[in-house]
């Protein structure tokens, strides 16, 4: 079993430190696990994607064309990652910086007002965290509570005050999105 | 001894620490520039020598001093930044002086790009410098391997007072993996302070050392330069490293070193996923070129594909290795970009075709 992950925003929304904090979990959980980032002449405002690789075997190639999951933090990131999933494959779309809604339908897509929510817990920076929580409780591969313990692990010593509101957003995002998958439909949109 | 998540840059640095480096020049450029940060804050942390160059040139020639006075000493940069450092390699090699360079390869040629690149397979294997003189490479397919090679490397120069290169891309240096880091050495790594015989470290009560590259009788650079082929032979007897996969049986030999090794091998299994019996070597020391081994898996396949993030370059050694026992295709990205493995597996798949059109 292999997943891939490719979390892509604007720089500053946090879409490289989600990837690594999937990494960080997978690596705790026993798994193989690689991080690439994107990097180049890049700045806040531009645009920043990494590619998380989990996996119960040895890891080749750290980078994938076809995604298993994809988690698009803006309207650049969701144009260029929802033709490149997988089939059966997960989308995990903030509709916060989205204007137009996705249209693949081989894939599971989750929708979630991730800048909305993350305010109403006190701090746009969350949003990253409620979206890792909303792609975890629809892909399965890892649980919650495997990403909290990660956080409480590998967090540097100057961010550990902003642990608990990173865990009530993980929580946040994947509680929505396992209500909505409960009702057993393909598209779930958070509200 | 538990598994952290280490970047690729980070992992070298600490590594270097580790095996007892006791001084380091350099100057930044992306994608390397994370190793030299690492060592600007952790060098002072040990009281050990940490100094940004004011260029590349500099650094290189810091770098023949101190290895001259017998410390263990390293600089890393990446592509443009060691084609400024070539006169300098030649120097260090012709003065028999040990020392570790880091070269994570980008995008070129000219100032190109910083994304990751196997393009400077020729200049560092090659030569790139002036004069007969060889480089023990070593390139690095994994964080952990990274960090295994570079904490061997001062050993290996040491050893043959020699240079040696870990040859990385951009890919090694900027991913994250989970590795492990070996044990801490004391500065000078165990020599306990100790200076080699040869070293500068002020003749009083002994006679005078020499450190030279100059040798105006072409009778003597001749002598000199048997004398330094003598030890590239020693090399090339002693020090061959690769790693295989699935070749045991393998009727297709895919060939790639670093990060198209690593792609590579995922082609690899998704053919024989597919039925195909292909298989991977992926040279470790890229001089002295596992050459005996690849000559004798050639004897055994029908045809060989040799995949590299440039134009093809290790694709020469290939060919001379061979020697005509199998067809050698290539395939190859450049200017920065990475093959794909589902690029890399279209080309096997093509490979057996055109064998058995």
């Amino acid at each position: 079993m292999q997943s891939e992950i490719i979390v892509s925003g604007f720089g500053g929304q946090g879409a490289l430190f989600a990837g690594q904090l999937l990494a960080y979990a997978g690596m705790d959980a026993g798994y193989h696990v690689t991080w690439i980032p994107s990097y180049g002449p890049e700045m806040r405002g531009g645009t920043a994607h990494c590619t998380t690789i989990i996996s119960d075997d040895e890891i080749g190639s750290p980078l994938v064309r076809h995604p298993s999951a994809a988690i698009v933090m803006n309207a650049p990131s969701l144009d260029k990652y929802e033709p490149l999933i997988a089939p059966g494959g997960v989308l995990v779309v903030n509709t916060s910086l989205t204007a137009r809604k996705p249209t693949r339908a081989d894939i599971t897509i989750v929708e979630v007002p991730a800048n909305a929510i993350a305010e109403e817990l006190g701090s746009a920076k969350l949003a990253n965290m409620v979206l890792v929580g909303a792609l975890l409780a629809a892909a399965n591969f890892l649980s919650v509570e495997a990403l909290e313990a990660a956080l409480e692990a590998h967090l540097p010593p100057r961010h550990r005050k902003l642990i608990e509101a990173n865990r009530q957003a993980l929580r946040r995002g994947a509680s929505i999105a396992a209500t909505v998958r409960q009702r057993g439909v393909e598209t779930l949109v958070m509200t | 001894m538990t598994k952290e998540l280490l970047k690729g840059n980070e992992a070298i640095a600490e590594a270097a620490v580790r095996a007892g480096v006791e001084a380091y020049f350099g100057y930044p450029i992306t994608p390397q520039t994370e190793l030299l940060e690492y060592m600007a804050r952790r060098m002072p942390e040990l009281k050990r020598a940490f100094l940004q160059a004011e260029s590349e040139v500099a650094a290189i020639n810091m770098v023949y001093g101190a290895a001259a006075a017998g410390a263990r000493v390293m600089t890393s940069s990446s592509s443009p930044g060691v084609s400024l450092m070539m006169e300098g390699i030649s120097y260090i090699v012709a003065s028999e002086v040990p020392c570790v360079l880091v070269d994570v390869m980008r995008g070129g040629p000219g100032l190109g790009n910083i994304a990751p690149s196997q393009a400077d397979y020729f200049q560092i294997v090659k030569g790139g410098g002036h004069g007969d003189y060889r480089l023990i490479v070593l390139a690095p397919a994994t964080v952990q391997e990274a960090i295994d090679l570079t904490y061997q490397s001062f050993d290996i120069a040491e050893r043959y007072r020699t240079m040696v290169v870990i040859l990385a891309d951009g890919n090694i240096g900027q991913m994250m993996e989970p590795a492990e880091l070996p044990p801490m050495h004391a500065a000078n790594g165990g020599h306990n302070g100790q200076r080699a015989s040869w070293a500068l470290t002020g003749a009083k009560g002994r006679p005078h050392n020499v450190i030279t590259s100059i040798y105006l009788v072409p009778e003597v650079e001749e002598q000199f330069n048997q004398k330094l082929q003598a030890k590239f032979r020693k090399i090339a007897e002693n020090e061959i490293r690769y790693a295989e996969y699935a070749t045991e049986d393998a009727e297709w030999l895919v060939v790639g070193f670093g990060t198209s090794g690593r792609v590579a091998q995922t082609a690899v299994k998704q053919a024989r996923a597919k039925g195909i019996k292909a298989g991977l070597l992926r040279p470790i020391s890229l001089w002295p070129y596992p050459e005996k081994r690849l000559a004798e898996l050639a004897n055994n396949v029908r045809g060989i594909l040799v995949v590299e993030m440039n134009a093809g370059q290790m694709l020469e050694d290939v060919r001379l290795a061979v020697s005509g026992r199998a067809p050698v295709k290539f395939y190859g990205r450049m200017g920065g970009t990475v093959p794909l493995p589902d690029e890399v597996l279209d080309e096997i798949i093509r490979l057996t075709k055109e064998s058995n059109s």
